[in-house]
C-alpha cells in the first residue's frame, strides 16, 4: 500500500520519538517555527536558505545537497518524517526533494504540525545534535520535475492540474492571501489546466482525506489516467502536496511537479494565459 | 503614519491603499490564544488561506474584495466561523472568541 509507505500519524511519531534510524525534520513556510518549539529530537530544514541556490533560481545542486545532509546528520538510510506548518506544504515540498535526490525511505507526517499541535502533543525548544554523516546523493529524478516547456507543451494535451486557490486561478489575487499581492507577473492560469486546490486533498486538521475519497476528487474533475500529469501552483510547494497525493497516495504512474509554477510561467513572454474560472482553451 | 488600530496589529511597512486587509484577534475568556490557526474560506466556502496566531493571538490576511469566513480552530475548542466583508483600501478587525 502506497499510503502506508508514505504517510504517518501523529501517534506513530510520537511512539517512535526515540527509535534509532527515524530522523524527523521539521520544513516550515514560516522559518522561524522551528525556533518557537519543534517535535523532540526534530532537525530543522530551513527550505528559504538551504534548499534554494542562493543566487540562481533552482534547487541547490547533488554536491550541495549531500553537504547539507551530511551536516545535518542524516544518512543514506535514514527513515526521514517531514513535517511542517499550513498542511505539510513545505514538508512536501521538502518530501518531492529527497524524492528528487533519490533518498529511499521518506514519509510525511498526516496533518503536520497543526495536527500535532491540535492533538495538545508536545513541543521542545531543545536542540537535537547529530553526528555529521557523509550523505550521498543520486542524480536528479526528472521524471518527476517539470520545466516551463513541459508546462507548454502539455497545454491541450496533458493532465495540467493547478492546485492554488480559486481566486489566484481565474486572476483575482496573484499569491495566496496570507501573503502581500503586489507581484510584476501577470495573473491567470495556464489555459486547459484543471482548478483542483490542493486544500481540496486535507480535512480542516490537516489530515488526507481517504484514498476513496481522493480518487473521487480527480475523477470528478476529470483528470485522464491514461495521460501524464504536471502539478503546479505558485512556487511549487502547494503543487507537491498535490504530487504527493497523485504519486504516492492514489498511484498514478506519471506525475511531474513544476516547481517554477506561476512566478515562472505568469512572466515567460508570449505564452498563453486563461482568465477567469473556465479552464480555457488550448487554441488561447 | 499609520499608527496599529486600537487592540490590532501594526500596520507599519503595509500599503494599506493597495491591500484588503483582514486581520484580528483570538480570545478565549478574554486571553489571546497563541496556538490557533486561523483559516479563510471565500464565499463558496473554499479554503484559501490559513494562519498560525502569533503568540499574542494576532492573525492576518492579504484578501480581496468581497466576503469571506473566518474559520478558527484551535487545542481542545470547537471551530469558530466568523463572516467578514473586506475592501481594498481597509482594514477589517475581527475578534475571535473561542469557547
Amino acid at each position: 500500500m502506497t499510503r502506508e509507505n508514505s504517510l504517518v500519524t501523529t501517534q506513530w511519531v510520537e511512539d517512535n520519538l526515540d527509535t534509532p534510524g527515524i530522523v524527523l525534520v521539521e520544513v516550515d513556510e514560516d522559518t522561524t517555527a522551528y525556533d518557537k518549539g519543534h517535535i523532540k529530537g526534530a532537525i530543522k530544514l530551513d527550505w528559504s536558505t538551504e534548499l534554494q541556490d542562493q543566487v540562481r533560481r533552482d534547487f541547490v545542486n547533488k554536491k550541495q545537497f549531500e553537504e547539507l545532509l551530511s551536516s545535518k546528520g542524516v544518512a543514506n538510510d535514514d527513515t526521514v518524517v517531514l513535517y511542517g506548518g499550513n498542511n505539510n506544504w513545505f514538508a512536501a515540498y521538502a518530501y518531492w526533494y529527497f524524492t528528487l535526490y533519490g533518498h529511499t525511505d521518506v514519509k510525511l507526517m498526516d496533518g503536520g504540525r497543526k495536527k500535532w499541535e491540535l492533538d495538545s502533543r508536545e513541543l521542545t525548544d531543545e536542540k537535537p545534535t547529530r553526528e555529521t554523516t557523509s550523505y550521498t546523493a543520486q542524480d536528479q529524478d526528472t521524471s518527476i520535475r517539470a520545466f516551463r516547456d513541459d508546462a507548454v507543451a502539455a497545454i491541450g494535451k496533458q493532465n495540467l492540474i493547478d492546485v492554488r486557490s480559486p481566486d489566484e486561478y481565474a486572476g483575482r489575487l496573484l499569491a495566496p492571501a496570507h501573503l502581500p499581492q503586489e507581484q510584476s507577473q501577470r495573473a491567470g492560469h495556464v489555459p486547459t489546466s484543471l482548478n483542483v486546490p490542493w486544500s481540496k486533498n486535507c480535512n480542516d486538521d490537516g489530515t488526507f482525506k481517504s484514498d476513496d475519497d481522493l480518487k473521487a476528487l480527480y475523477a470528478e474533475v476529470g483528470i485522464d489516467d491514461s495521460k501524464d500529469t504536471i502539478a503546479l501552483c505558485r512556487i511549487g510547494e502547494r503543487s507537491s502536496l498535490t504530487w504527493f497525493v497523485l504519486k504516492k497516495l492514489l498511484g498514478h504512474q506519471s506525475v511531474k511537479n513544476y516547481d517554477g509554477s506561476w512566478t515562472e510561467y505568469g512572466s515567460l513572454v508570449g505564452v498563453p494565459i486563461a482568465l477567469g474560472d473556465e479552464p480555457g482553451s488550448a487554441d488561447a | 503614519m499609520c499608527g496599529a488600530t486600537e487592540g490590532g496589529l501594526s500596520l507599519d511597512g503595509i500599503n494599506v491603499a493597495k491591500e484588503a486587509l483582514i486581520q484580528g484577534q483570538v480570545l478565549r475568556d478574554g486571553e489571546p490564544v497563541g496556538n490557533a490557526y486561523v483559516r479563510l474560506l471565500d464565499k463558496t466556502g473554499e479554503f484559501t488561506a490559513e494562519v498560525p496566531t502569533s503568540a499574542t493571538g494576532h492573525f492576518r490576511f492579504f484578501a480581496g474584495e468581497g466576503q469571506w469566513t473566518l474559520r478558527t480552530l484551535a487545542p481542545k475548542a470547537t471551530p469558530v466561523d466568523n463572516r467578514v466583508d473586506a475592501a481594498v483600501g481597509s482594514v477589517a478587525e475581527v475578534t475571535v472568541a473561542l469557547v
